[in-house]
């Protein structure tokens, strides 16, 4: 009897315990999943941003990797070597550019802090990936390993023809590979030479003014001037559901709304023009007249999906595009906007970003410009696939934008690209940087074939003229040379 | 030669480190005795071959001879605890045991590497704590009048936290140390022991909204005191002990519930109020914006963690000394700039086993006060794990506490070491509530 009363007492007990210890499998759940997120985003941030880690200036543990490896090379996609450091019998080591100012900016420089792919690739370059074996016959030789080189797909004789066509001039070229988003070239203006540069350092300086450091494709903000048309076609599209075929407007070459006169380019009349010729010949009366009847949201939104005041997707430095259409902006502004003028300011990264976007049917693939890295002994470290970018604009719009930049060239301003051996399309633009009405910028942003992109453009060569006349040549020479013309 | 023994050593450490953990959670579900009494063994093997690898290949790299010497009496130390506690107490919780002593090599091998004279202090003070270790199970288990002290626990917890906020130190804007006879003490550590004891006893019993409230009080000066004194990280652990005690004695989620809000609630009054949490807050959210100042130590920490990548840069490869406090703020940085994270990653899980051992052992005790202690023990332990190692990966923001018996600290250390040893009491305490039963025990 007794016996029983304790066991039913116990359990009792029992039952009373196994209630209670739900709140100690709560407990060890709480913790189990605390410690899963936690551990979760530890793996997450080794994986995504190590690398990353490293690269920071403030972080000496790049430092103790530049003293036990060489740092590696960086080649063209034609393999010609575009950054190497030598060592000589002493032990000396000195980084050399073989084509000294020939790729000044994109690949940038690691002796005076570290600039375009030299800072990009730097946690690539200092570390060496060589197998064990070779590791332990270095250290045995007292050699320091060989760091891993870095191939680009930068073709060298592109860079050349961008590079002399600027000629004395200003200004930034940028050609890539639209299906991929690679960079083939990429010219700033003036250059310097990379291999000099610590002796030079102190010129470029001193005088506050100089811009010689600057990569102007990737960090110069210009007025993109008519180029910008292709965003107010945008906006407009957007406006009336794709449908242009009732837009008319009748230029006398100048147009005047309260205390502001607007002229065509040198005066042009162009006289009635619809959507299209409008945009072939480049009217800036009737953009004006378009931007002023545009709805200010629309063509906020527009200018947001395009990526104005916001981030590119690119690994490299750059500046970032600005541009505000809100309630505040006037009527007067508004005209200046609509044709590329007054607060709109880009840079020609972002313009070819666009660009490439019209062409890849409303989505680019982002840009980029190292394509694989290898150890020293010729082992893949790592490859980087073409990506995609969001989608900027619909495929109907890309399409549209195609037919109009077609008409830039067939019977507009671009026509020095016409009757060639490929179709090309594009826009050209003059900008005006001054109150001098005559000084601009000359700007021709394209790709080709216009049916079929394969390779695209973006050009500005500054104060020197009109596009037309000084940018769309030079497009013409590096589509030749790129079709093996 | 040697070049090929640091570096295959680095993956080897990695290896057998990966085996140990998942021995760890094994064990958590095994119950046959004899099956798991080999996987002791090979824990055992793994952890003096972790040291054997790691002590080699730092005196290969520094040609320091002391350190195999150092190594030996690390060994000596660790062997002898583990042979005791079995010889002493057949009934001892062997896992746990395993893993006082792989986290306290892991300590003592980063140690070493960062700064040898603090590995010979800590050393002493970890072989004196050992020592006392081996005595205090005994004490728990027949020491039943541990029940029954709950105002003694309440003011000697509150007594040693006010000597600190009157006369304590003052180290990184906070008072949490002072210095009796040339020996400088942390005592928020020994308190959080006594801590444990005192919820505990206040609330084994408890039913009424009186009873609960006076807990709460008690606990409330507690975790205040250690607001004032800025000991910002301590006063956490013991918030969230309470919190989670108070839970499960009741089993009223409601208290909970309000307590999380009334934390919630505190931290943004903090936020506010003290200038000092503004920093962490901001070193949290972008440390690299203001990497020159108050970003400065959380980046260091984020550039060890991220160049150590997976396998780590090696011992002696990395800089972890880069990071201000390193030794027993971002111990756990240092050790995954070194070792790796895969390394780093065991390293969490095998404290998460110990947590999960603490709660199994709760789970089974029949008398509330001992089940909740052990309750309070695992959940400061664990919460505090958290804190660290959350800190320096910038998980959640930094609040400066010690990763338990792996980071530099005497109080820290001896702390957990008691913990460990109290918990082990539990252990006898539960082989007495039910010997015969072991084997059909979930």
């Amino acid at each position: 009897m007794l016996q029983r009363k304790k066991k039913k007492k116990k359990k009792q007990e029992e039952q009373q315990e196994r209630r209670s210890n739900r709140e100690l499998y709560f407990t060890g759940g709480f913790f189990a999943l605390l410690f899963a997120a936690m551990i979760g985003y530890y793996a997450y941030f080794v994986q995504a941003e190590g690398r990353e880690m490293i690269n920071n200036s403030y972080n000496s543990r790049q430092y103790i990797l530049a003293s036990q490896n060489i740092r590696g090379t960086i080649y063209s996609a034609d393999g010609e070597v575009l950054a190497e450091t030598l060592t000589d019998v002493e032990g000396k080591e000195t980084r050399t550019y073989p084509y000294e100012n020939l790729f000044a900016h994109v690949i940038g420089f690691s002796t005076k802090g570290k600039t375009g792919i030299e800072a990009e690739a730097n946690s690539y370059l200092i570390q060496s990936s060589i197998p064990l074996s070779s590791k332990v016959e270095n250290e045995v030789a007292a050699r320091k390993h060989p760091g891993d080189n870095v191939y680009t797909s930068l073709r060298t004789d592109l860079q050349e023809i961008a590079s002399k066509s600027l000629g004395v001039y200003q200004g930034a070229i940028i050609v890539s590979n639209v299906k991929t988003g690679e960079i083939l070239a990429m010219v700033s203006k003036p250059d310097f030479n990379p291999e000099t540069i610590v002796e030079d350092w102190e010129k470029y300086v001193e005088n506050e003014n100089s811009s010689v450091l600057l990569n102007r494709a990737t960090q110069g903000i210009y007025p993109p001037g008519s180029t910008f048309k292709m965003v107010t076609a945008l906006a407009y599209l957007r406006q009336f559901n794709g449908d242009y075929t009732n837009y008319r407007y009748q230029c006398n070459g100048s147009m005047t709304y309260g205390n502001s006169r607007i002229t065509c380019y040198h005066g042009a009349v162009h006289g009635s023009v619809d959507f299209i010729s409008s945009f072939a010949k480049s009217c800036n009366c009737s953009f004006a007249n378009m931007g002023l009847n545009l709805d200010r949201d629309i063509y906020h939104d527009t200018v947001s999906d395009l990526g104005f005041n916001e981030s590119l997707p690119v690994n490299f430095n750059y500046s970032k595009s600005n541009l505000t259409v809100d309630d505040g902006v006037s009527d007067e502004d508004m005209i200046q906007i609509s044709f590329g003028q007054g607060s709109v300011q880009m840079t020609p990264l972002h313009l070819h970003l666009v660009t490439n976007a019209v062409a890849m049917g409303g989505t680019p693939m982002k840009p980029y410009l190292i394509s694989q890295v290898e150890s020293a002994e010729g082992e893949v470290v790592k490859t980087f696939k073409p990506e995609s970018y969001k989608e900027l604009m619909t495929a109907e719009e890309a399409a549209t934008l195609t037919e109009l930049m077609t008409a830039v060239v067939e019977s507009g301003t671009a026509t020095r690209l016409k009757g060639l051996e490929y179709t090309a399309a594009g826009k050209t633009g003059s900008a005006e940087y001054n109150k001098v009405k005559e000084d601009s910028h000359a700007w021709f942003t394209g790709f080709a074939p216009a049916e079929d992109p394969e390779i695209s453009v973006t050009i500005i060569v500054e104060k020197i003229g009109s596009g037309g006349d000084y940018a769309v040549p030079i497009a013409k020479r590096l589509f030749d040379a790129y079709f093996g013309l | 030669m040697q070049y090929y023994i640091v570096e295959l050593s680095k993956y080897a450490i990695a290896f057998l480190m990966v085996i140990y953990t998942l021995e760890c959670f094994w064990i958590l579900k095994r119950k046959e005795d004899n099956n798991r009494t080999g996987i002791f063994i090979r824990q055992g093997v793994e952890m003096f071959l972790i040291q054997f690898l790691a002590y080699l290949s730092m005196c290969l790299q520094t040609g320091q001879i002391e350190y195999l010497f150092f190594y030996a009496f690390l060994q000596i130390a660790l062997f002898s605890t583990i042979v005791l506690y079995q010889m002493l107490y057949p009934a001892v919780n062997r896992l746990l045991v395993n893993n006082m002593c792989m986290l306290l090599s892991i300590g003592f091998i980063m140690l070493t590497r960062l700064d040898y004279a603090k590995a010979i202090k800590q050393f002493f003070i970890v072989v004196a704590g050992l020592i006392l270790a081996l005595i205090i199970p005994f004490l728990v288990e027949k020491l039943r009048i541990l029940k029954h002290l709950k105002w003694i626990y309440g003011l000697a917890g509150v007594a040693a936290l006010g000597i600190v906020l009157v006369l304590g130190q003052v180290t990184q804007g906070s008072k949490i140390s002072y210095t009796i006879a040339g020996i400088t003490l942390q005592p928020s550590e020994l308190v959080k022991l006594i801590f444990a004891f005192f919820v505990a006893a206040l609330l084994y019993k408890a039913k009424s909204f009186w009873q609960i409230m006076v807990s709460a009080v008690c606990a409330g000066i507690h975790v205040l005191i250690l607001v004032a004194s800025r000991d910002l990280g301590s006063s956490l652990i013991f918030f969230v002990g309470y919190l989670f005690v108070l839970l499960i004695a009741t089993g009223n989620y409601l208290y909970f519930g309000a307590g999380i809000l009334a934390g919630a609630g505190a931290s943004v009054v903090a936020y506010y109020l003290f200038g000092h949490v503004r920093v962490r807050v901001q070193a949290f959210l972008d440390p690299f914006t203001v990497i020159d100042n108050e970003g400065y130590q959380m980046s260091q920490s984020l550039f060890a963690i991220g160049s150590g990548n997976w396998f780590g840069m090696g011992l002696y490869q990395g800089t972890p000394s880069d990071i201000p406090y390193v030794e027993s703020d971002f111990m756990f940085s240092a050790i995954a700039e070194e070792l790796g994270g895969i390394f780093a990653i065991c390293l969490i899980l095998v404290c998460l086993s110990c947590f999960f051992a603490f709660l199994k052992l709760s789970m089974r005790l029949q008398d509330n006060f001992y089940r909740l202690v052990g309750c309070c023990l695992a959940v400061m332990y664990i919460f505090q794990i958290f804190l660290t190692v959350g800190g320096g990966m910038k998980f959640i923001p930094l609040t400066g506490v010690t990763l338990p018996l792996v980071s530099y600290g005497g109080s820290s250390v001896l702390t957990t070491v008691m913990m460990f040893a109290i918990i082990q009491g539990l252990e006898l305490i539960r082989y007495q509530e039910e010997p015969e039963d072991e084997d059909d025990e979930e």
